[in-house]
């Protein structure tokens, strides 16, 4: 690359000179040009011919000496030397522009750990995590990278997932934890046992994921190549045509000037151009992407999210958080915090998730002193004696067997209605929470110009409605077992538009054949989970709906950026093609729409890996 | 049968997707992918024809980007 870069400078002053000093010796004057010629492009002719005797002819190369060598030869010095000149530097840019964009990703998704610290009867030795088997003993020291997935046996500490998730609050992890490697860790020394082999873990699973991703082709970058493939030839017959009838046809028309129109012709026919900037820009944007923790499979995915018009939520771990908590405390006669705390005290000896969720929001330590006689009645509660009164926290049943009235009224999710002392004391309303992004990232889909929102759950009528009237959602399907799911998004995609998609978005545990059935299938939380990463087309690494939102614009920026150039440099080509035919675009005008159009398409296609703002 | 190959030295999108489409017409190959960016050659054929298929996707290569190396990744 060094080589080359030297060879343009050096041949670039001998160019400048021969320009400049312009003596009248006509002989001199000429090796001059020669000899930059020879040091610029030599190299480019010698790979042309090689190139016929090996059956391949109207490749960049030939088409690149034919022009040159034919601008010499009707006396175009100047031009035949500043086209090749100009192809060398545009050649050498286009490289180091792939080569800087394949390190910057690169980069990115440097999250390959180096080393183990496998510990083996008392000695900690450094081995090739490929080495590590699984049952093995590994320390992680602070600072280093979780080099396998594992289980905290000892210690604890706090773990940076930032490289895989995007998420720049780390977590904390402590013996029995999982840890996946790629994470750093932060402070302390934690030993763990290897769950799965490198190969399985899920940095290897990722780093595949994403460097592979940019083989499923987008149709943008299908386009591109197909067409390159009639271009270039049609180009070039066109120029011998150009060369040979307007002479023989037109009066007064001259060899030497249809000849350096089809010249020009050649110059602009090279697609290389076209064809790279719409891969660079679709892997930046794919690379952009898994920066924010989220994995795209292909670029064919990243650009059919772009045309996503209908959103399909899972409600249950997506939207929202699939865990129970209080949502609402309704008491009578007595404050809220005695009503949780007398309920807390009384479900304290059930290990059932109602009663988790409630000593989880009293959020203090039971004391079981104060606690005496509890009797669970299955199906109905429980009553205990707390502090020498009769509690009694249950279902309706419950209430209506101890002949407590009680409120019969709707509620969203399950209520625990409470008595003391057989009097009525009021309810506690327990639900699955929804997410803290979820409005947001309705909002924002809104935003996106995504038409429909649609949520699809197993629960309750009740239930779902209101999560979705909190949410903003469009429509919502409630009390489907799995297998309606499929069906519903079976309607679903009936009703969009032929071009338009169809998302769906699931935590990827027991969704598998809905996301399969969509268009794009979008797996949640993908940190650790196999299944969500196999089965669909693009994985949120966090748990947060909003991710989608953000997918869907750097897909948008991404395919902005492909059209961009698409359009921009097929268009300058063409209006070249047209111009030099008419004789009024000279080869300057071709150089420019070769190189020109190269540079500028590579440096609009780098505006892909930017996703900050997004 | 999978097979993958890194292509050092590819540094010209077209012929990247000019030896894709090649490799693509192979006797016994079933899909063929060239990833430009990551210099991947991936080659999925049937089992008996593969070492064929090797040798002739080599050839492919080194005809269409005669600079490129192929290497099994």
């Amino acid at each position: 690359m060094n080589k080359r870069l030297w060879r343009i400078i050096i041949g670039a002053i001998l160019f400048i000179v021969a320009i400049v000093i312009d003596v009248n010796i006509e002989w001199l004057n000429i090796a001059l040009y020669l000899i930059s010629y020879i040091i610029v492009g030599g190299d480019i002719v010698m790979k042309a011919v090689k190139n016929i005797f090996r059956g391949k002819v109207f490749d960049e190369n030939f088409l690149m000496s034919i022009a040159t060598i034919g601008a010499m030869l009707i006396g175009e010095y100047p031009e035949g030397i500043a086209v090749m000149l100009f192809y060398q530097v545009g050649e050498l840019f286009q490289s180091y522009a792939v080569d800087k964009s394949r390190r910057s990703i690169a980069e990115a998704m440097d999250i390959r750990p180096d080393y183990a610290n496998v510990k083996k009867n008392d000695e900690v030795i450094k081995v090739d995590p490929d080495e590590v088997q699984i049952g093995d003993i590994i320390v992680i020291k602070p600072g280093e990278r979780v080099p396998l997935d594992g289980k905290v046996i000892e210690g604890n500490s706090t773990v940076d997932t930032s490289a895989l998730t995007g998420e720049s609050v780390p977590r904390e992890v402590e013996v029995g934890h999982e840890i996946l490697s790629g994470c750093i860790n932060i402070n302390g020394v934690i030993t763990a046992e290897v769950t799965k082999e490198y190969g399985e873990s899920t940095v290897s699973k990722i780093l595949d994921l994403v460097e592979n991703a940019s083989s499923k082709k987008s149709q943008s970058e299908q386009f591109i190549t197909k067409f390159a493939r009639y271009y270039t030839p049609i180009v070039v017959i066109i120029a011998v045509f150009l060369a040979t009838i307007p002479p023989l046809v037109i009066d007064g028309a001259t060899f030497s000037d249809w000849i350096y129109r089809a010249l020009t012709f050649l110059v602009v026919s090279c697609p290389c151009a076209l064809v790279v900037s719409i891969p660079l820009s679709f892997f930046g944007g794919i690379g952009g992407a898994s920066r924010k923790g989220i994995l795209v499979k292909g670029s064919n995915y990243l650009e059919a999210l772009a045309e996503a018009e209908i959103i399909v939520f899972d409600k249950t771990g997506t939207l929202t958080k699939g865990v129970f908590n209080v949502q609402e405390i309704h008491p009578e006669g007595i404050t809220k915090e005695e009503l949780l705390e007398l309920t807390s005290y009384a479900e304290s000896y059930s290990n059932h998730p109602i009663s988790n969720s409630l000593k989880q929001a009293y959020g203090k330590e039971i004391d079981n002193g104060r606690i005496s006689d509890v009797e669970e009645i299955s199906g109905h509660g429980v009553i205990a004696a707390v502090d020498g009164k009769k509690v009694a926290a249950g279902n309706i049943k419950l209430m209506k067997k101890l002949n407590i009235p009680c409120y019969e009224g709707e509620a969203v999710g399950t209520v625990v209605h409470v008595g003391i002392d057989d009097k009525y004391a009021g309810y506690i309303v327990i639900a699955d929470e929804v997410k803290e992004d979820s409005a947001r990232a309705i909002k924002e889909l809104k935003e996106a110009k995504i038409k429909q929102t649609v949520m699809l759950t197993g629960d309750t009528k009740n239930v779902a409605s209101k999560v979705a009237k909190q949410l903003g959602l469009d429509k919502v399907y409630s009390e489907l077992l799995p297998g309606d799911k499929v069906e519903k998004v079976e309607e679903l995609l009936a009703q969009k538009s032929a071009k338009g998609k169809l998302a769906f978005v699931g935590d990827g545990i027991n969704d598998a054949p809905v996301l399969a059935r969509a268009d794009i299938g979008i797996a949640m939380g993908g940190l650790g989970s196999d299944a969500a990463i196999e089965a669909a087309d693009v994985v949120i690494m966090t748990d947060e709906p909003s991710k989608i939102a953000t997918a869907i614009k750097v897909s948008k920026k991404t395919l902005r950026i492909a059209r961009q150039n698409t359009v921009f440099s097929i268009g300058i080509k063409i209006i070249v093609l047209i111009l030099s035919a008419f004789g009024i675009a000279t080869m300057w005008a071709a150089i420019f729409a070769d190189v020109g159009v190269t540079i500028i398409a590579v440096l609009n296609a780098f505006r892909a890996l930017n996703v900050k703002n997004l | 049968m999978k097979k993958k190959f890194i292509l050092n030295g590819l540094e010209c999108a077209n012929c990247a997707a000019k030896i894709e489409h090649a490799v693509n017409k192979l006797d016994g190959v079933k899909e063929a992918t060239v990833n430009f960016m990551t210099q991947k050659l991936v080659i999925e054929g049937e089992d008996e024809k593969m070492p064929t298929i090797m040798q002739e996707a080599e050839k492919i290569v080194k005809k269409i980007e005669p600079g490129t190396v192929m290497k099994k990744a």
